[in-house]
């Protein structure tokens, strides 16, 4: 298939099924560009995880934005497809919600199919730290302390891009 | 019209800037621009936006965009408010991308990203015990997210299958509710 075409497809499903936000999605975005297509190695994943927590912007459209631009070896065009293709479906879904409101907060089976896919977004969001804890992301015993050590501090609310920022000054001074 | 379809693109090019680490953190900002500076909406109206863009697919501050937009000016303030939250990470992405493919190869940079993967899945699996609390996940549930986990983990499942299966489960957990009372 043309590249541009499964491009546009797999963001845009990546847009249709981005359900409960941040990390959730992640999953979802590393079974389309990681294992389905090959755009990208886990470790290149990982690090765009890392520079989009240190930028602005949602993961989902970040991701977008970097894939689009090097899958296609380096098209401005591949990269702004890409990011359209990832906020379609919130563009037509969120267009139906302003007209029809009321209708969709009232139904009760949308409320129903939502509530089923609640507690499935937080097992995305662990799926997505459980597929990123790869031998190719933890290469040696400092990797493992280092999560650790970054775990615990996440659990005390320490703001994670510190906690990047302290792995990367650490990955510098021992590797 | 075209003053504020302006308007809201600037609105949301502002917060674009602005949304670091993503979703929940950003929302008491939108409201400061959305509420108080602007009054597009008022308090009642704004969480009840938050509460629909949370439900929906697709990232928090894309959907609270396009809503604000839709409601204000219609198609036109939609594509306003797209390209405004937009753009920012658009912007930097690219030159993120374009400097990266170059250095990626770099004995530095590779150093430093070695630090960062493994805290990158520390950063992930932190907060996941505060979600459950949040979405109230109890004992009963809480088979639910680790049998999803380990489907697409293990299994390699598409997350698309485990959403519509779970999506169905709701309607059909909803049925059997009413069939019994």
């Amino acid at each position: 298939m043309n590249l541009y075409v499964s491009l546009f497809l797999a963001f845009f499903k990546i847009g249709l099924f981005g359900f409960g936000g941040g990390y959730a999605i992640v999953s979802l975005i590393e079974h389309e560009t990681v294992e389905k297509y090959h755009w990208l190695t886990t470790s290149q994943f990982t690090d765009i995880m890392a520079i989009s927590q240190a930028t602005p912007g949602p993961m989902a459209i970040n991701c977008a934005t970097f894939v689009g631009y090097t899958a296609t070896g380096g098209s401005i065009g591949g990269a702004a497809l890409a990011t359209f293709a990832v906020s379609l479906p919130a563009i037509i879904l969120i267009g139906l919600v302003v007209i029809f409101l009321r209708k969709v907060r009232e139904n009760k089976w949308i409320q129903a199919a939502l509530s089923g896919i609640k507690p499935v977004t937080l097992g995305l969001f662990g799926a997505a730290a459980l597929v990123l804890a790869t031998p190719a992301n933890f290469i040696d015993l400092y990797s493992y302390l280092l999560c650790a050590g970054a775990f615990i501090a996440s659990l005390c609310r320490v703001n994670p891009v510190y906690l990047l920022a302290i792995g990367g000054l650490t990955g510098y001074f021992i590797y | 019209m075209i003053k504020l379809t302006l308007q809201i693109f600037i609105t949301f090019f502002r917060i674009g800037c602005f949304t670091f680490g993503g979703g929940y953190a950003m929302i008491p900002i939108i409201e400061h621009h959305i509420v108080d500076k602007r009054g597009w909406m008022n308090e009642a109206e704004f969480m009840e936006m938050v509460a629909i863009a949370q439900s929906f697919p697709g990232p928090i501050s894309l959907n609270v965009s396009l809503y604000t937009g839709y409601r204000k000016a219609r198609w036109a303030g939609g594509a306003a408010a797209f390209l405004g939250i937009t753009l920012p990470s658009f912007i930097i992405m690219m030159l993120i991308a374009m400097v990266f493919t170059n250095f990626q190869e770099n004995e530095t940079v590779e150093k430093v990203f070695k630090g960062i993967r493994p805290v990158v899945v520390a950063v992930i699996a932190g907060p996941l015990v505060r979600m459950a609390k949040i979405m109230k996940i109890s004992w009963k549930t809480v088979w639910i997210p680790v049998a999803t986990a380990l489907v697409v983990w293990l299994a390699g499942w598409s997350p698309v299958w485990v959403l519509l299966t779970a999506a169905a489960g709701g309607i059909v957990w909803q049925r059997w509710k009413e069939g019994r009372a």
